[in-house]
């Protein structure tokens, strides 16, 4: 019981202590020291009426003793931004603390820093920001404990020495910013999201929403958090029994979240509103067509052509130029598609570029070039859904134009 | 905070530039020197000569030094110059590196920002 309250608010208590301490670990102790002191009183005396204010004071408190410490022992004066009599003050509001707000979207800006490595960016997101403990993060990315303290080690120890400041960054610096922030999360949800590891994107989700919520001005902060849903909706479908990858095609439509879908759609819509398109809110639009299809042939393709047209003005990437091609394959022409695919040369060694062109030359009746082209993706496919997913469709193939194959 | 500002650029880029392009970088060195002068950040800053000029002493592990013609690294960027500065905190030490690479507009450049170490 203490454990879970505190892992539900410790995200927010942290960003607190981090700017008062202006020192990771040393919010990171004094969080520990208020756990040790709930679980020696709540159980006696009741869990407080609003245990998040009691546990910001306690640590708070425990935060001064620690830097006293420290302070006589060194003999140096730290930076201690509150006034000292707030600490013996349980009466902190809690409810409205904008302060703690601010505390949050400042560390979100610190732990997304374009100075971190990507991967210290997503473990330090998520083990201050998040609810995940640090063996669900480990086992969420395949890694060790070990390795995982280990690059949280690193990453803090480069904020404090490199200066890394904990500041929501100036009006100039903004955009660029925001967009690593966006990108990190978009990275955690992927994770969760392509290997199924529910927790994960689930928690990408949360993160996106306390963003938005941080920064309502910003419709890109909103775009992600729809199109985390969009994608998020269709997750029970995404598997058959035998935990082969579906394509939107084959994939049951009832089981799709319909609930998530229609809340994914209403947020995209009041940001469209603005009219400030941009990556996030365009992937959304598309990822809104397919959830609002009842059936695959129902979709919508030239819609999505004209929207993936528009996206690559914003990224282009051979990866959006790839999508792009299958729009128009499905809107257009096969041949077109194909064309356009053909051209992706750098996508060589990308699995999905030759399943798309498989699945086009499939389409075109020109089986023994879609059989060769499912083979080469299944030998760079990396997870088992996507390989199955390959192995169905060849056996489709063999079966379909089995004659073919003998004489090839 | 200390912040040195390491300055890579490409020297034989540079060696094919206009003598209008090299009057124009050298002025925007001397605006920019000036500039985070009159911000009260500037602490030391110098460009090197080139790379011709240089010379290695290099020691392998147990072993003797050796001293050896050229720079440290040969590589497509070489150590052009630096700044240090004293910024508040790593975002501002990055601004002032921007600025440099933005003067730098017929070949290409790499600032690296390190912080400088506080031997007290």
């Amino acid at each position: 019981m203490v454990e879970e309250v505190f892992q539900a608010e410790r995200g927010r208590i942290l960003a607190t202590l981090i700017r008062l301490a202006r020192n990771f670990d040393l919010a990171e102790e004094a969080l520990q020291d208020a756990l040790v002191e709930a679980l020696c009183h709540w159980p006696r005396e009741g869990v407080p009426q609003v245990p998040g204010a009691w546990i910001l004071t306690t640590a708070r408190r425990k935060l001064l003793d620690r830097i006293r410490v420290q302070a006589r022992r060194s003999e140096l004066l730290l930076e201690y931004g509150a006034p000292v009599s707030t600490a013996s003050n349980p009466q902190i509001n809690w409810e409205s603390n904008w302060e703690m707000h601010d505390d949050q979207l400042r560390l979100m800006f610190t732990c997304c820093h374009p100075a971190l490595s990507m991967e210290a960016q997503v473990a330090l997101t998520l083990h201050t920001l998040g609810g995940l403990s640090t063996p669900e993060i480990s086992r969420a990315f395949l890694i060790s404990e070990a390795t995982l303290a280990q690059r949280l080690v690193r990453a803090k120890r480069k904020i404090q020495l490199a200066g890394i400041p904990y500041q929501v960054p100036p009006a100039s610096e903004l955009p660029e910013r925001l967009r690593a922030v966006l990108a990190t999360l978009y990275l955690i949800f992927n994770e969760g999201y392509s290997a199924q590891r529910k927790s994960l994107a689930n928690e990408a989700i949360r993160l996106a929403r306390v963003l938005r919520e941080l920064m309502p001005q910003e419709p890109e902060a909103a775009g992600l958090l729809a199109l985390m849903l969009l994608q998020d909706s269709r997750s029970a479908a995404r598997l058959d029994p035998d935990g082969r990858f579906l394509t939107l095609e084959e994939q049951d439509r009832s089981l799709w979240d319909q609930t998530q879908i229609r809340a994914g759609v209403a947020l995209l819509e009041s940001t469209l509103a603005k009219r400030q398109p941009n990556t996030y809110q365009l992937q959304a639009a598309i990822a809104a067509i397919h959830a609002e299809s009842s059936a695959a042939a129902d979709t919508d393709w030239a819609q999505i052509e004209l929207l993936y047209r528009d996206l690559l003005r914003y990224q282009d990437t051979p990866v959006v130029r790839l999508n792009h091609a299958v729009a128009v394959a499905m809107s257009c022409s096969l041949e077109q598609g194909l064309t356009l695919m053909d051209g992706l040369t750098s996508l060589e060694g990308y699995y999905l570029w030759h399943a798309a062109r498989a699945d086009l030359l499939r389409r075109l009746s020109r089986h023994p070039e879609a059989r060769a082209a499912y083979q080469k993706a299944l030998s760079l496919a990396a997870n088992f859904a996507d390989q199955e997913y390959l192995r169905a469709r060849l056996r489709l193939l063999n079966h379909t134009a089995g004659g073919v194959s003998k004489l090839g | 905070m200390k912040y040195m500002l390491i300055i890579y650029n490409d020297e034989a880029a540079d060696g094919t530039a206009t003598p209008e392009q090299m009057g124009q970088l050298f002025g925007g060195y001397m605006a920019f020197t000036e500039g985070i002068k009159q911000k009260g950040i500037y602490v030391a800053g110098d460009p090197l000569q080139p790379t011709a000029t240089a010379t290695t002493i290099r020691q392998a592990a147990k072993a003797g030094a050796l001293t050896t013609d050229g720079p440290y690294a040969e590589t497509k960027e070489q150590l052009g110059g630096y700044y240090i500065v004293n910024c508040p905190n790593l975002d501002e030490a990055l601004a002032c590196a921007k600025q440099i690479c933005a003067l730098h507009t017929f070949s290409s450049v790499a600032v690296e920002v390190r912080p400088v170490m506080n031997l007290g």
